[in-house]
């Protein structure tokens, strides 16, 4: 197992899976821990891109008290093994190869994850379809993948990047803080007619208030697919 | 719910996990028809709470509890009793017959 800082709290893990069968960007692992006394703790964890024979990767958050993210995230060594399962789910997926529509992806935090699958499963889409990702984030030091997004976006004029800053915003930032409006879903988006397939990932209330925006501006329900994982955040 | 630290999900997209365990197919994307309301949903898009002690799928149009999962070390509860029907697709092929 490696380990690769990404954030002052995030980390990703890289995990050596003998036979892993592939997956789809969006798609899960489940990890579970055995403590000595049996004690077992599982958790799902978003895979970060696609999947490269039996390497899998996962970027976890670390969270106070949090079980599992704490041993993930800092008790590994390259030799410590892990109960993983997987790839599970299959409805906040995105299929590189089965469709052109146009994706906007919509981030809350930790919730980048699999967005970040989806934007590095383009290499291998024919046509790959343009990609607009919206990331809050509380501050620029709470940027996930904060290099690699900014190289991709500069390389590849199909791929939008832009970062919506809730608490402390980086100098020169026109943008005033605060949460995501309608008017970065429409400013930074696709207009509703370019019919776009919409994946929101993020806490709770951030994925529900999203969902609301998107759908008060005039984008199809059915087309909003949508990820929760916890009651805060950005 | 306020000391959820685990970066945990909140819909039924968690649920793909323990369900693999024992379906054979990918349940989160079957349509669930909600026994209270009569609306349909897909299992993704249930609002869950858990995952310890277990999870509970809620419908996300009336709120009714859809499903309870709870898994032992030696078994794993499974009550669908909220949904009235579940529609899984299957390869237009696959009849049997």
């Amino acid at each position: 197992m490696e380990r690769r800082r990404e954030t002052a709290t995030a980390s990703t893990l890289v995990l050596d899976v003998p036979g892993w069968p592939g997956h789809q960007p969006g798609q899960h692992l489940d990890v579970r821990l055995t403590a000595d006394d049996g004690y077992q703790a599982a958790r799902s964890y978003s895979l970060a891109a696609p999947a490269d024979g039996d390497r899998v990767e996962i970027t976890v958050q670390r969270v106070p008290d949090g079980e599992v993210s704490s041993y993930l995230a800092d008790a590994t060594q390259s030799d410590d093994a892990v109960e993983v399962r997987g790839p599970v789910g299959g409805w906040f997926v995105w299929n590189p190869q089965g469709d052109s529509r146009p994706v906007l992806l919509v981030a809350g935090g930790s919730g980048v994850v699999p967005l970040m699958a989806m934007i590095r499963s383009r290499d291998g889409a024919r046509p790959a379809p343009p990609f607009r990702l919206i990331y809050s984030v509380r501050s620029p030091d709470d940027r996930i993948y904060d290099q690699e997004l900014r190289r991709r976006a500069t390389e590849d004029g199909d791929l939008d990047v832009t970062f919506i800053y809730t608490r402390t915003a980086p100098g020169g930032e026109a943008r005033p803080v605060g949460r995501i409006s309608a008017d970065d879903l429409s400013m930074y988006g696709f207009p509703v007619v370019e019919e776009p397939i919409v994946y929101v990932c993020g806490p709770t209330g951030f994925v529900e208030r999203v969902s609301d925006l998107l759908i008060d501006l005039g984008h199809d329900p059915a087309k909003i697919k949508t990820e929760r994982f916890g009651p805060s955040g950005p | 719910m306020s000391e959820r630290t685990e970066f945990a999900f909140y819909d039924g997209n968690s649920l793909a996990g323990p369900l693999s365990e024992v379906f054979a197919v990918e349940l989160t994307t079957a349509v669930g028809r909600c026994r209270s309301c009569g609306k349909s949903s897909e299992v993704a898009t249930f609002r869950v709470y858990g995952p310890e002690p277990g999870f509970v799928g809620h419908c996300p149009h009336c709120e009714d509890v859809l499903l309870r999962l709870v898994r032992t070390p030696d078994a794993l509860w499974l009550d669908f009793s909220g949904v009235s029907a579940l529609r899984i697709s299957m390869p237009a092929d696959s009849t049997g017959s």
